[in-house]
Order: structure tokens, then sequence, then C-alpha cells
């Protein structure tokens, strides 16, 4: 028997009892759509958590002071009290060729106030080296001005909100703003990017370094942020940052370098085993849809005695019978599968529209997964039924009407 | 071609034991015509079954050909009944599902015929057996002695040299009970060997050859 006669007698067969193929389907379609749907919600939501860390910048190094052995770990009990980093610290980063730019970071937050509206907000202090390594983008005006950054400049950059607070609609670039007891001069205003991880680049006042050390009356860094000056150049910026610190903070290692690949890798390790766990608990559906398969089938082998008799008595051995059984069940998975990803496509079209700003993506070995799992499934739970067909007896098959 | 010697078979229905066949000897030569009869229970349709390769005998030694059956795996029967052994049925068998047509090509799909030469082969017999505007119909559109050609051309597609008939006339009226029987009849002097049950005597005087059993023994044989 050719392999093509053996899958359209299977295909004939399902369609010959439309009631119980569509059973089948059914089952077949909502599972493999659940699994496919489930595990594009688990990829989209990883995508969007590694999205919004990249959004910090790429090839990002951040420098904390004090030591900590590992990334989130408690904080060291034992040791020397960590030095602060300065200002010159940051600066003496920038010999490295592994390096492209340096931002020194300070943060606190200060009333800021323009005529007779007020707010408390973040205000943060950098150099212009904060501009291509969070990679800001201009509304108005300009970024904070190049030149020496131990020079306490009063200007600043207004993110996009808290302009809209104080001075509405009308522009603000060239106005006067209050900090703290401070008078600065807006020389920009940025763009909404939208929110991102870490900070909020929309609500926040963007100072040169040296005015918000002076601002919050501090000598030392939050943190220095630094962009390698490629991906293969970050492992050699981590030792050269180590090496310069260490030599201007008198040999000791009191600081913490973490990578942005580090911080990412950690993410993804976790949403992979959610999306595995939540694509695990679909599948569990599938097992369902397979026991209805073998239920549908069991139906099947007994509604069609007689037709499996007379095969028998036409000569078709007991294994041929077991084959063609074996086919229709998993035509009828594959299809469902089909089905499936047909359900799926739909079911992740409708999340798309109504939240659109989820970006949920079908990963690819998740469409051949449920195939894969759907023809599996069929054919394991095909196999009982199979059996029985196979081994009916002719004589007593035939001999019922 | 056909040589049954001390063929016994016994059914055990609950814990009692039933023998539909007790100590057959038979022996049919190639193109004969014979008719078996006998009351209801006599072990006709066993017997024939037996021929057929459907059953295995309990003990005895059945030749085709001069081949030991007895001693051949289930793989083996099947392959024979496919190339060998025509069935045709009191309650005709047809796949419900499938077409006049689709149902006489099925034991050439099994036997791993080419489509082209299955198609040639199957309106050709149709044709033959004067149902040639009904290969498309489904079983349930075509009459009882319509359905009964249907499973005759599916009997003998394959071209075997043995066709056994249960009681093929046993659902049908007489007028096309009688077309039944003359196309049977066509065949065998065409050469097949035709071993057919019946219950209707009319229809036994026209074969060649009765055998009639009693009880799971063959009383007379003439
Ligand atoms: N599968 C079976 N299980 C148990 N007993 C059986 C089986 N098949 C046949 N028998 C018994 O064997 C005996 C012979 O049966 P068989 O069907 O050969 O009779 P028959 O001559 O064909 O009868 P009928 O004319 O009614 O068709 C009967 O007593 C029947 O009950
Ligand atoms: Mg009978």
């Amino acid at each position: 028997m050719h392999l093509r006669d053996v899958i359209s007698f299977g295909i004939r067969a399902s369609f010959g009892y439309p009631a119980r193929t569509l059973l089948m389907l059914l089952a077949m379609a909502i599972s493999v759509g659940s699994v496919v749907i489930l595990s594009s919600l688990g990829e989209g939501a990883r995508q969007y958590v590694l999205g919004q860390f990249s959004s910090l910048g790429t090839n990002l190094i951040i420098i904390l002071p004090g030591r900590s052995e590992t990334v989130g770990g408690p904080p060291p009990l034992l040791g020397v009290t960590p030095r602060d980093l300065t200002l010159e610290d940051a600066l003496a980063l920038t010999r490295s060729s592994a390096i492209r730019h340096v931002a020194p970071i300070v943060v606190g937050a200060a009333p800021v106030s323009a005529g007779v509206r007020e707010r408390e907000t973040s205000v943060l202090g950098s150099t212009p080296a904060l501009f291509p390594i969070r990679q800001l983008e201009m509304a108005r005006g300009r970024f904070l001005p190049e030149g020496d950054p131990s020079r306490a400049a009063a200007v600043c950059v207004l993110g996009y909100e808290i302009k809209t607070e104080l001075f509405g609609t009308s522009p603000a670039v060239g106005e006067t703003v209050r900090i703290g007891d401070r008078r600065f001069r807006v020389i920009g205003v940025l763009a909404d990017k939208g929110e991102s991880v870490g900070m909020d680049m929309g609500d926040i006042v963007i100072v040169p370094v040296a005015a918000a050390q002076a601002l919050f009356n501090t000598s030392s860094l939050f943190r220095i942020m630094v962009e390698a000056s490629g991906r293969d150049a970050i492992e050699r910026a981590k030792t050269t940052i180590a090496a310069i610190i260490r030599e201007r903070h008198d040999g000791e290692d009191d600081i913490t370098i973490i990578t942005q690949d580090a911080i990412l890798a950690t993410f993804d390790k976790i949403f992979v085993a959610l999306t595995l766990t939540v694509a695990g608990i679909a599948a569990i559906s599938l097992a369902v849809a397979g026991i209805l398969i073998m239920n549908v089938m069991l139906i099947a082998v007994s509604q069609r005695r007689s037709e499996v008799g007379l095969l028998k008595a036409i000569g078709a051995p007991g294994g041929r019978i077991m084959a063609l059984f074996l086919a229709e069940s998993a035509i009828l998975s594959l299809i469902g599968a089909a089905q499936g990803l047909i359900l799926a496509a739909a079911g992740t079209w409708l999340i798309g529209r109504i939240f659109p700003d989820f970006p949920l993506s079908m990963p690819l070995w998740a469409l051949a997964a449920a195939v894969g799992v759907a023809l599996t499934t069929g054919l394991v739970f095909g196999v009982l039924p199979a059996r029985r067909a196979a081994r009916l007896d002719p004589v007593q098959s035939l001999s019922r009407r | 071609m056909i040589s049954l010697t001390r063929i016994c078979r016994e059914f055990t229905v609950g814990d009692e034991r039933v023998a539909a066949l007790r100590d057959v000897d038979l022996e049919i030569g190639s193109g004969e015509y014979v008719a078996v009869m006998g009351p209801s229970g006599s072990g006709k349709s066993t017997l024939l079954n037996m021929i057929g390769l459907l059953d295995r005998p309990d003990s005895g030694s059945y030749l085709l050909e001069g081949e030991d059956m007895t001693s051949l795996s289930g793989s083996q029967q099947a392959a024979l009944r496919r190339h060998k052994i025509g069935f045709v049925f009191q309650f005709f068998h047809l796949v419900p599902r499938m077409s006049a047509a689709e149902n006489v090509e099925l034991p050439m799909i099994l036997a791993g015929i080419d489509s082209g030469e299955r198609r040639r082969r199957v309106g050709e017999t149709l044709e033959a057996f004067g149902i040639g505007n009904r290969a498309r119909h489904r079983p349930d559109q075509l009459s009882g002695g319509q359905r009964q050609r249907v499973a005759i051309a599916r009997a003998v597609i394959m071209q075997p040299r043995v066709l056994l008939a249960d009681e093929p006339t046993g659902n049908l009226d007489r007028v096309s009970g009688g077309e039944v029987i003359d196309i049977l009849e066509d065949l065998n002097r065409s050469g097949i060997t035709l071993i057919m049950v019946t219950h209707d005597p009319e229809l036994g005087k026209r074969a060649g050859r009765r055998i009639r059993m009693v009880d799971g023994r063959i009383e007379s044989d003439s």
C-alpha cells in the first residue's frame, strides 16, 4: 500500500464522520492555540523587559561605590568602609581606549519652581556624556554644554513632564527656574521618549554635575555610567576601570561594576523559565486533548468494526489496519494543530488590539513545538485504539451488521 | 485445489464448548461450483471462513493449491486473502462512506497497485457488472442487488482463484437475487472456483456439486 493511499484513506475516513472529526479538531485547536498564545505572552513579556533595559543605553557599565561580590547579593559585612567615588575618579576613566563615554551621576530631590508653580522633583547632575549614554533626545534647545565638568554653570535641561507642569504650553528655553535656593537658566527640554527602567526621564531636571554637587552639598558621586567602545570592549573596560580606581583608591577594590549584559542575562533567564512554565501548563490541555482523541478514536473503532473486518477479509494484515488508524489520528492532530495556529494568530492579534503597548511575539519555537507535540499526542493516544482495531477478529466483526 | 483433512473447530460460549466443525474432510477442484447447504448453525459459515483463511482450525490440515495453510503467519494469510481469495457476504459489507468505485478499488489499494491501473480496472469491472453508471453513488444510494454487484466486483477485482459467497442472495428479492447468481455463475464459467452457502434448494440445484452439512459434519456430497 502506498503512503499516499494511506494518507488519503485517513483523510477520507476523517471527513466521513464530520461530527467526530469536528470534536477532535476543536480539542486540538484549543490546546495548540492556548500553548502558542501563552508562550507568545511570555515571550512578549520577556522582550518588553529586555527592550526596557536596552533603552538604558548600549554596552553600558555602571560603577557603584562599595564592594559587593555578586549582583543583588547581601551587603558586605566585612572589609573596608568604601571610599566615595569622586568626579576625579570619573574623569580618570576617560583615559582608556575601551571606554567611549563616562557620565558621572549625582542624584537628589529638590523643589523646582518657575514663577508661582513649584514641584518637588529629581535633580540629576551629570555631563554632556549622559546624552549619548542614555540615548536621550531633545525636544527643544540643547543639552548640557561641553566644558570643564568641575565648573558649576547655572543651566539646566528639563524633562518633558516637568516642563509641561512648570510652563504649560509656553516655551521654556531661555526662562529661569529655581532649584532649591539657586537660579538656573533653562537651555533645553528633553523629548518625550516614554518610560524607561531605572529613571523616569520625563520627570527630571538635569544640571551640570558640579552644580548638583553644590546643590546637595556633596563631593561624592551617586554612580558613574560608562559606555564601552564596543560590545567586545566591555570586558576590557571592566578590568581597566577596576585597575584605574584601585590605583586611585590606594590599592583597594572598593567599587562594584555592573554590566548591562549581566542584568539582561538574569532577566532573560527568569523570563525563559516563566515562558516555559506557562507553556507547560498549556501543554496539560494538550494531554486532555489527547485523551479526548483516544476516546473518540475508540468510538470510531467500534463504530467501524465491520469496516475493519472487511479490510481484513480483503487482505489487510493487522499492521496495515493499525497504520491506517494511526494515520487517521495523526492527520486529525495536524489539521487541529493548524487550526490552533490560526486561532493563536487571531488571539494574539486581538490581544495586540486591546493592549497595543504590549509587544506580543509568537516565538517560532512555540509554533514548531505546538505542531510537534500535537502530532505526538495524536500518535501516542492513537496507538491504543489502533491496536484494538488491528486485533479485532474478522469473523466476529463481520457477523454483526 | 482445496484440500481439508480432519478439520475441527470448537467455540467456547460461556463454559460450554460448541463444535462448529467435526472432522471435516473435503476436496474441491479448480473451477468447481459448490453449493453448501444445511440447517442454521450446522457450520456452513465456519467452513467458508476456514477456507477463506479468516479462521484457523483447532486441528486438521488445510492445503490450498498444495500449500499448507495452517502453518502460515497472519500476514502471510492476509497476503493470500488479498490475491487468491474473494469474499461475498450476505450483508454486502460495503464501506458506507465510500462510493461504489472506491469500494471496488479498496483491495487494489491494499495491494499497492498504482492509481491509473486501479481506475482502469474499476471502470471495466463495474461496466461488466452493469453498474457503470452507479460508480459515484454511495451504498445507501444503491438497491440491494446493486450493492451486492458492487461487493462481487470488489471480491473479484484482484482476480482471485476462489470466490466464497455466504448467502449472497439472502438479503435480496428473487429478481435481483437471480441477477446476482447469474453474475456468480458467469464468473465460475470463466474459471473461478465458486463456493456458495445457500438456504435456497432451487439455487442449490444449479450448482455442479452440493454439500449438505448437519451439526458440523458433511452429511452428503453430490
Ligand atoms: N464466534 C463464535 N463464537 C461462538 N460460537 C460460534 C461462533 N461462530 C459460530 N459459532 C457457533 O458455531 C456453530 C456454527 O456456526 P455457523 O455460523 O458456521 O453456522 P451456519 O451454518 O453458518 O448457520 P446459519 O445458516 O445460521 O448462518 C453455531 O452453533 C454457532 O453458534
Ligand atoms: Mg452462516
